[in-house]
């Protein structure tokens, strides 16, 4: 039986620091600090980071894992996310979600907290400063930042099986994932004459299978860092995909994607093989044709397109639900509700995309581009359609392009207010998120697996959490009510 | 090589009693959106940043994750 779908999103967020000095790291850290100088929090334990581990048990030679930095600023929010500087980047981790309509609530919440420490370093910037954040992945020049996903898997399953039956889903829903941009930033002659892509990121793909996340990316990224019981499960984590403005979009990757992984849990597949005979031509391709009629080789020598292997996945999906139920999703009635979005977005993708730009961005993208286009006669490559483009995914209410599109909302505003501080229920989120609420003063680092405490009289005592679906609001929300103090609580666990 | 199509699409989902209402494609409601969309690009024309060129331009990231 498919282990529960918990579920999470990373995302590096553009920045651009006007009058500042070009450092983005330092502009980062800005930031975060801003937000963050005057919140309950705790530093970030690197104790168990490993991501240099392969889930295929070893490490290509001369594959480059990624580094951890230590030095720069992390904190732990009350509601279970981790807000940090990745890199050149601002970074905000979701908590582990129980299904995607949660992912898509916390997701947004990021937004929230990305917005807030805008606003906080300006109070701080010198006059004619100001630090402003897009959520994409490129900046159209050739250099990406990436958006991940991770799912909870089960560990028995191999991963080689894994990354097969899973490949021709990650070529496939772009044509909903897609986050859209304008031209190409692929060196050489298969750069020229392009438009409009359907996604940001297709084009930066170059393996099938690795380690990698910052060059020669891969289509499935092999890190084995499962922050939870290494016997029983895995963290898929997934790298290929855009970050989505639209709520619908958002909820779809999540969503189908959980659902093909229980598939590949389960041997839902039934001996059908939809094997792509080359995945990073094949991804490139489909990025490139808005009319989604590109087809592209299966490995058994039939030629398919996207709109097609997303029928013939969900309809497997469809049976898997009917045969098994989609508890695995949280509940039964999200994975319905993935079921039904999924079937109303292909039909409309099928008949024309334009039927789907409330809910996809990169067709939203492209009918507000050519509408621009039209209005003022430009050609594709003026400017103004780049910042366009870019401005779509400004976060500043008063700039963003996104908000002033009807898009189609799945969660309401005042649940995304609250999520900024309190933690999902479902997960051991709650309980890191809850103890932080609290006892802020007396935690004194965190990690996805485990709590540190200090008491100020015994050494550091370390709660470990390696069970993703335990600490939850059921299983804890009593103890911690109990509990005055956090030696209280401590005592308690190990009582 | 011959090519063969895949695709096999599933019936649909049976819906419960679901009233579609399809507004008729009448001049008026074709207008209303024509003038929706003038005033979407009037606001894009005021919000997008002024000098769109230098704007592209000083929008560089580097690579992440």
């Amino acid at each position: 039986m498919a282990v529960a779908k918990v579920c999470g999103i990373e995302t590096e967020y553009g920045i651009n620091h006007v009058g500042g000095d070009g450092n983005p790291v330092a502009s980062s850290s800005l930031l975060v600090n801003a937000y963050v100088m005057d919140l309950a929090r705790a530093g970030w334990d690197f104790e168990d980071e490993t991501p240099g581990n392969d889930a295929r048990g070893f490490a290509r030679e001369g594959a480059m894992p990624p580094e951890v930095e230590t030095h720069l600023v992390n904190a732990v929010l009350t509601n279970g996310a981790r807000y940090y500087v990745d890199h050149a980047h601002p970074e905000f981790s979701t908590p582990e979600c129980i299904d995607p309509l949660e992912a898509v609530l916390y997701d947004k919440a990021g937004e929230e907290v990305l917005r807030r420490s805008m606003q906080a370093v300006g109070r701080s910037l010198p006059p004619g400063q100001s630090i402003v954040v897009y959520k994409n992945n490129s900046d159209s020049k050739g250099n990406s930042y990436g958006t991940h996903e991770n799912y909870l898997m089960d560990r028995a399953v191999p991963f080689a099986r894994i990354a097969h039956l899973i490949t021709p889903h990650f070529v496939s829903r772009q044509i909903f994932t897609g986050a859209g941009k304008v031209g190409s930033e692929t060196p050489g002659a298969s750069g020229r004459d392009v438009s409009f892509q359907i996604a940001q990121r297709s084009e930066f793909f170059e393996e099938e299978i690795g380690l990698e996340t910052t060059l020669k990316r891969p289509i499935v990224n092999t890190r084995d860092e499962p922050h939870a019981d290494p016997q029983r499960y895995r963290r898929l984590h997934v790298i290929v995909g855009d970050a989505n403005m639209s709520e619908v979009a958002t909820f779809l990757k999540m969503g189908t994607t959980a659902i093909v992984l229980a598939l590949i849990e389960d041997d839902g597949f039934d001996g059908v093989d939809l094997a792509l005979a080359n995945p990073v031509q094949a991804i490139r391709h489909v990025a490139l044709d808005p009319t989604l009629a590109a087809v592209v080789d299966m490995a058994d020598g039939r030629t398919v397109t996207a709109l097609a292997l997303q029928w013939e996945l969900y309809g497997l999906a469809r049976k898997y639900a009917e045969d098994r139920g989609l508890d695995c999703l949280g509940d039964d009635a999200v994975g319905q509700m993935v079921l039904q979005r999924w079937e109303d977005v292909l039909q409309g993708l099928e008949t024309d995309p334009s039927q789907v730009s409330g809910q996809v961005d990169w067709a939203a993208k492209l009918q507000l581009l050519e509408a621009y286009r039209d209005r003022h006669g430009l050609d594709w490559d003026d400017s103004r359609l780049a910042a366009v483009d870019l401005q779509y995914h400004d976060l500043r209410p008063e700039r963003s392009l996104y908000a002033r599109l009807d898009m189609e909302h799945l969660v309401k505003t005042a649940d995304v207010l609250s999520a900024v501080s309190e933690p999902p229920r479902r997960t051991r989120a709650y309980f890191r998120g809850q103890c932080l609420k609290r006892w802020a003063s007396a935690v004194a680092s965190a990690n996805w697996d485990s709590l540190v405490f200090d008491l100020g009289t015994d050494p550091l005592r370390r709660v470990p959490m390696m069970d993703p679906l335990r600490g939850t609001a059921e299983h804890v929300e009593e103890l911690l009510r109990e509990c005055a103090t956090p030696a209280e609580l401590l005592a308690r666990l190990s009582g | 090589m011959p090519e063969r199509e895949l695709k096999r699409k599933p019936a649909a989902a049976p819906r419960e009693e679901q009233v579609i209402e399809e507004a008729p494609a009448t001049a008026p409601q074709g207008e209303k959106l024509k003038a929706e969309l003038d005033d979407l690009l009037d606001e894009i024309d005021e919000v997008l940043e002024e000098n769109a060129e230098e704007f592209v331009r000083n929008y560089v990231q580097k690579g992440g994750e």
